[in-house]
């Protein structure tokens, strides 16, 4: 293997970036920033170097250093590095760079600007940790670092109370999620002996049946993993609040990359699950394709709106694993980074230049004004909808052929009527934020946001429309079909054609939505459908309530353990045990004190007894 | 008809004791000179013991330092601080019957471990002549005796330091 | 009866005793300090017995010892008393609680 030393730069280059920031360039906001920068970009380079080197299939896909041995538990430091790994590099270094970029003219006005990248930069190492991970335990951490890093950026504007507590809120739904990842890691450890990948799949091929009885329960704890970073139902409630976090971050790890983790660990770790497992899967998948795209309908928050489409985007990608598809799971996942990147930054291309105005009922006329991100965001919606030609298309495509393929006519007609419903609101989104009449002054004096910021809009539109046909399939295709054919640009263009059934179906899915909302929408000033849906338009508004819902049971019974633990803790440990320690004590003491009456004979006759005792002890009783 | 050194033991031993209840409980004077007195008495006739044990040196120090010296030299502290005061003060039961306890507590226990005390039959009876007795001192226990000369240089020092009327 | 160890060592332990009762008895310093004295010569008395009857002269160096310290002992001692009289006016222990809390 060629350059063997470039993957652990690539990876450890962010973490370096990080450190200095955070140690000792925090005063210099655009020192920081062009580290960070740097760091990124640098990385991208290196892993384009890399796969120049080697192909996306190096001679070692490995390359790992003894980590810890206790016992039978011997646990790497290792890289991974098969077509997977090396095509999520450079989505995360890519789309990421294009990211930081963006930033740099984003978060300019702001005063911390330097943390923000510091934090970016911890968080782009921990993702390219997950990525490059050759064992559970090592991507376990990493795992939780991004995590940590999602919570910071999150809550970078500390100074809100909503921030704070999306933040929070954050990190411990993602954290009960883990839980379960733990224990299911933990069980594939007990019942296989190892932790690593490599092993693992070995194992898979000589016995399909390693895991024995708890393959499913095993199966279906690691899928708990993807619950919580995925943001699959029940799980979901976090990822809409998480947009109180900078839009770049919002894009960078709420679309791009690190909601994605969850279908890239499923991928990552295809061979642990059985068919009732994989079943369990693709229904939560389909559930929460339907619900987020339910809800993202009836959203007036342009954020919040792409938010419910991460959603229910990632619930595509996790019925398509379940569907057996990890090929058209991570094809979907990478144009998704595409596009869902896109319009993340265009949307907040518009937020910037409408001075932090998010409402898209407060927008309207924006081609005129901002024409590069009208093109942008058009592209990205076209690419987001399936519309030909455009990557989603063709990723979606391949999921509603694989459905078909497996017969699952349910999750087939799941997915089309969401394909409908994501035209629908992403056109209701389109047609009320960027045709009409501009319905605020701040709209009537929007601007064109700054060069800086434009150019990872326009590259990333390329990759929108592009991706679907430059070779990407043909890099998964290699790592879960070792037999099947590299397909060239042209085959690539009219692959749907083989899928008559599913492509009709999903082009007359875009059809419909984009008429409905065409009708709808062109040119209204208010939202008409509340009056045409009357009460479920209200619950799609309030997301089904389901904050409501958890408020009123889980976080109530959560109380009322945490009460039961502070009265415990309070007046049983604090009060009883150690008052009753430190109230003996002090009586003791106080008794003992009236021996120090200060009288010498006293004291004298205190000794002799003493005295008296040891000697009887000593001398008669002892004998 | 009882050898004389026995007789001689009960004379000394009974004048000892008699001497150290007057010393400490004495029931016609409390006075610290009255106390002092006995002390010497007391002292004396241990020393009588002393010789009855064949250790006529211990004897004769005993009379020279303790009767001579240490005595004396509580005479003139008593003379010094004019002590009449405990006279006036009563005795407290308190103080009478935590003696008493003590005095039969540890009587009684000394005395019940009496027996064990009985020394090795095989031993001759050690002759304490002033001679060997030297010869001991200077031989084999050359180092205590200088570091007891010391001892008695730093008391003196202490001694001078601690009655300066006003410490610098 | 023939006089033996325990005869010696029994006026010692009662000389001992004695010595004990005077320091709680009695409440002047000095009383008190003439008490340890008893005490201490009560052991001489032991120690010399036992070197008589169990043949060895170590017993007598010991006392040669003890009466060396205990001269310097008092000479320190009744020094410290005096002291404390001019401090305090007074060699009477129930004058002297300041240790007490």
């Amino acid at each position: 293997m060629k350059l063997e030393a470039l993957p652990w730069i690539i990876l450890f280059l962010p973490l370096l970036s990080a450190a200095v920031i955070t140690l000792f360039t925090l005063r210099c906001r655009t020192l920081s920033s062009l580290i960070s920068i740097g760091a990124i970009v640098a990385g991208f380079i290196l892993t384009v170097c890399f796969i120049g080197a080697n192909g996306f299939h190096p001679a070692v896909t490995e390359t790992a250093t003894s980590w810890l041995s206790i016992d039978t538990l011997h646990v790497d430091f290792g890289l991974k590095l098969d077509a997977l790994s090396l095509m999520m590099m450079l989505i995360v270094t890519g789309v990421g760079g294009a990211i930081h970029i963006y930033s740099f003219g984003y978060m300019h006005e702001d005063r911390s600007m330097a943390r923000f990248f510091a934090f970016l930069s911890l968080f782009t190492f921990s993702m390219l940790g997950i990525v490059l991970a050759n064992n559970f335990l090592q991507m376990f951490i990493f795992w939780e670092l991004v995590g940590v890093s999602s919570y910071l950026l999150i809550g970078f504007w500390f100074e809100k109370p909503s921030a704070g507590d999306a933040a929070k809120k954050a990190f411990i739904t993602n954290r009960l999620g883990d839980f379960g990842f733990l224990f299911g890691i933990l069980m594939v450890w007990g019942v296989l002996g190892t932790l690593n990948f490599g092993e693992i799949s070995a194992q898979f091929l000589t016995n399909p049946v390693a895991l024995g009885g708890c393959a499913t329960l095993a199966g279906l704890l690691i899928f708990c993993g993807t619950l919580g970073k995925s943001a699959q139902f029940p799980l979901h409630v976090w990822l809409a609040d998480a947009m109180e976090g900078p839009t770049p971050v919002s894009a960078l790890i709420h679309a791009a990359t690190m909601v994605a983790a969850g279908v890239y660990m499923l991928c990552r770790t295809f061979v642990l699950f059985n068919a009732e497992a994989l079943h369990v899967i693709s229904y939560v998948g389909g559930f929460t394709a339907l619900l987020a795209a339910l809800i993202a309908v009836q959203q007036n928050d342009i954020k919040r709106i792409l938010a419910y489409s991460t959603l229910s985007q990632l619930g595509y990608m996790v019925m398509a694993v379940g569907l057996t598809g990890p090929t058209p799971a991570m094809f979907h996942l990478t144009t998704h980074a595409f596009f869902k990147a896109l319009l993340f930054l265009g949307a907040g291309s518009v937020i910037h230049a409408l001075h932090e105005e998010q409402d898209i009922w407060k927008m309207g006329a924006l081609k005129q004004k901002m024409p590069i991100t009208f093109y942008t965001f058009l592209f990205g919606t076209l690419a987001l909808c399936g519309v030909p030609i455009f990557s989603g298309f063709y990723s979606k495509d391949s999921i509603l052929g694989l459905a078909l393929e497996q017969k699952n006519f349910l999750l087939f007609g799941v997915a089309v009527f969401v394909a409908a419903l994501t035209t629908f609101y992403m056109f209701r989104l389109f047609f009320v934020a960027f045709v009409g009449n501009p319905r605020t002054e701040k709209a009537k004096h929007a601007h064109e946001s700054p060069a800086v910021m434009s150019f990872p809009l326009i590259a990333l539109a390329v990759l929108a429309v592009a991706g679907g046909f430059i070779g990407v399939v043909n890099v998964y295709n290699s790592q879960f079909k070792p037999n099947a054919e590299s397909l060239s640009i042209i085959q690539q263009i009219l692959e749907p054609i083989h899928a008559p059934v599913g492509l009709a179906c999903g082009l007359g899915a875009v059809v419909v939505g984009f008429l409905a909302a065409f009708s709808l929408y062109k040119n209204a000033a208010t939202d008409p459908l509340p009056a045409k849906l009357g009460p479920l338009a209200t619950a799609m508004k309030n997301r089904f309530y389901f904050d409501e819902i958890y408020e009123a049971t889980f976080i109530r019974a959560h109380d009322a353990i945490a009460w039961v633990a502070w009265f415990v803790d309070r007046w049983i440990l604090e009060g009883v045990v150690i008052g009753g320690v430190r109230g003996g004590t002090d009586i003791f003491g106080r008794g003992l004190r009236l021996l120090q009456s200060g009288n010498l004979q006293w004291y004298a006759f205190m000794f002799v007894t003493g005295v008296a005792v040891v000697l009887y002890w000593v001398l008669v009783f002892g004998k | 008809m009882p050898a004389l050194p026995d007789i001689l033991f009960y004379v000394f031993a009974a004048l000892t004791l008699l001497c150290g209840v007057l010393v400490v409980a004495n029931p016609l004077s409390r006075s610290p000179v009255t106390s002092a007195m006995f002390l010497v008495l007391t002292i004396i006739s241990m020393s009588g013991l002393f010789v009855l044990l064949h250790a006529f040196f211990l004897g004769i120090v005993q009379i020279i330092v303790y009767a001579g010296a240490v005595m004396v030299l509580f005479l003139f502290v008593i003379m010094l601080l004019d002590l009449k005061e405990e006279a006036r003060r009563k005795f407290k039961f308190f103080g009478i019957g935590a003696g008493l306890i003590s005095f039969a507590a540890i009587v009684f226990i000394m005395l019940k471990s009496l027996k064990s005390a009985a020394p090795d039959a095989n031993n001759p009876a050690g002759d304490g002549d002033t001679a060997s007795l030297g010869k001991l001192l200077f031989t084999q226990y050359t180092l205590p005796f200088e570091v007891v000369s010391v001892l008695l240089l730093v008391a003196m020092v202490g001694v001078i330091l601690l009655c300066k009327k006003k410490l610098e | 009866m023939h006089v033996g160890l325990e005869h010696y060592l029994t006026v010692s332990f009662l000389l001992f005793s004695l010595g004990l009762l005077g320091v709680i008895l009695r409440r002047n310093l000095l009383v008190i300090y003439m008490s340890l004295e008893l005490m201490l010569n009560s052991a001489n008395l032991a120690l010399v017995s036992f070197s008589r009857y169990n043949g060895k002269l170590d017993g007598q160096v010991l006392v040669f010892f003890i009466i060396t310290v205990a001269a310097a002992e008092v000479a320190v001692g009744l020094a410290l008393i005096v002291a404390l009289y001019r401090k305090r006016q007074s060699a009477h222990v129930e004058d002297l609680t300041s240790m007490k809390l």
